[in-house]
């Protein structure tokens, strides 16, 4: 029995290993683990059962996550995986890694800002420039190209930049 | 060959559903009836996010519904195969765009309405809606916010854009009622805590707006006799159009994928 529950640890293990390393396809740098959209992996009857979170209601790339999901288990042996999406707690940007946030930063998008300001009716958001690092930057449209992000530019490089808004 | 719409069983939960999801889905469509026609590119991109939200938000309510249900029906199905009479939304949402001022007017009534439903309804004793009450608030924060510089910048632009928008709360006001009434069905829904009272949120909701149209030098019609049917399936003319547009696909191929 203790061999038995050693072995399912392990295996649990590998299966979050395989999951974890799953990316978004709209923001390939970040895996769903740095994104916290990856909840849970668990084990019933010898089948892995993934629960995910999806970030925006209408974000289009949870199918694609899901089917990643399960290609990225059958890969590795995991036979008949199954992926259930659930709702609550509503997902939040303050569940983003510190790792998924400096990957962001790197790939030219600016971070979510944990001190929310989401409530404000009128945005007094301070959004530093992933290229320059300026402070003195100004948004454009809340609504950037995907669901997740806001269309910002740098008055001090000049570059427009997407921002991952909070949510 | 058209297909045939389907029958459902309305107890009062599934059609407490559907017509939140029916809002959703209608007032999406509208939104993304200006993908590629919108007055500049952002506003292009951010219509049709906030088309994308509630699309994602009918889709949650609409699998709800046909869960509850039970009778084989999917999120799929509620949408493409009912007709016009079994469609539950506001009259408000099927409001055609018109111009852009009428859009942004229609999208501010219904977003600070949204808003103060979903925050409310995340109390809700229904753990489901209660988490799509979650999701849903996150998103209608920033259409509030959106429309809400949107009436401002029309009601205090220029001249023509300061008509427009008057025009459009004018024309769309008698619409506003409709969001705070209660059916029989609902009461019971709301004396059990899975629903609330939306004439609750109305003092709140009358502030909002007036604060906003107030500040955009606009005014608010004085409180009259509204509109109401949407809620039992008494459409305006402009539904039939929208829906056969929508279901056209699935009319005419039925149970296509791709």
């Amino acid at each position: 029995m203790v061999t038995a529950t050693f072995d399912e640890t392990k295996l649990r293990q590998r299966a979050w290993d395989v999951v974890a390393e799953v990316v978004d396809p709209e923001i390939p740098v970040l895996t769903i683990a740095d994104l916290g959209v990856l909840r849970d992996v668990a084990l019933s009857d010898g089948r892995v059962e993934v629960t995910i979170t999806p970030t925006y209601s209408g974000c289009p790339a949870m199918n694609m996550i899901t089917l990643e999901i399960e290609l990225a288990l059958e890969r590795e042996g995991f036979r008949n995986s199954r992926v259930r999406t659930v709702l609550s707690p509503a997902w939040t940007t303050d569940w983003m890694s510190e790792d998924g946030r400096r990957k962001l930063r790197e790939y030219g998008i600016a971070p979510p800002q944990r001190a929310r300001s989401r409530r404000a009716l009128f945005g007094v958001e301070q959004v530093a420039c992933p290229q320059c690092g300026s402070a003195n930057t100004e948004v454009l449209s809340e609504f950037g190209s995907t669901s997740c992000k806001a269309l910002w530019r740098c008055k001090a490089c000049r570059e427009p930049f997407d921002y991952f808004k909070c949510h | 060959m058209a297909v045939a719409s389907i029958s459902i069983s309305e107890t009062p939960l599934v059609l407490y559903t559907l017509r939140r999801a029916d809002d959703a889905l209608i007032l999406g469509h509208r939104l993304s009836e200006w993908c590629g026609h919108a007055p500049m590119l952002e506003e292009d991109m951010a219509l049709a996010n906030m088309g994308l939200d509630l699309l994602g938000q009918a889709r949650e309510l609409y699998s709800y519904a046909a869960r509850v249900e039970g009778n084989g029906n999917d999120e799929d199905k509620l949408a493409y195969l009912r007709d016009v009479r079994q469609y539950r939304n506001l009259l408000l949402v099927e409001q055609p765009n018109r111009d852009f001022a009428h859009t942004m007017v229609r999208q501010f009534f219904y977003a600070v309405f949204a808003d103060l439903y979903w925050r409310a309804m995340m109390r809700s004793k229904d753990a489901t809606l209660a988490a799509i009450a979650a999701k849903s608030e996150k998103e209608s924060a920033y259409h509030v916010r959106h429309a809400s510089e949107w009436i401002l910048r029309l009601g205090d632009g220029t001249e023509e854009s300061h008509v427009r928008a008057q025009d459009a709360i004018d024309g769309l006001w008698a619409f506003t009622g409709e969001m705070f009434d209660v059916d029989d069905g609902e009461r019971a829904l709301i004396d059990s805590a899975v629903a609330i009272d939306p004439a609750g949120l109305r003092p709140q909701w009358l502030k909002t707006v007036s604060a906003i149209v107030n500040e955009a030098t606009l005014v608010l019609p004085k409180d009259g006799w509204m509109q109401q049917g949407g809620r039992s399936g008494r459409h305006s003319e402009h539904l039939g159009h929208l829906l056969s547009e929508l279901q056209s696909m699935q009319r005419t191929f039925p149970g296509a994928t791709w």
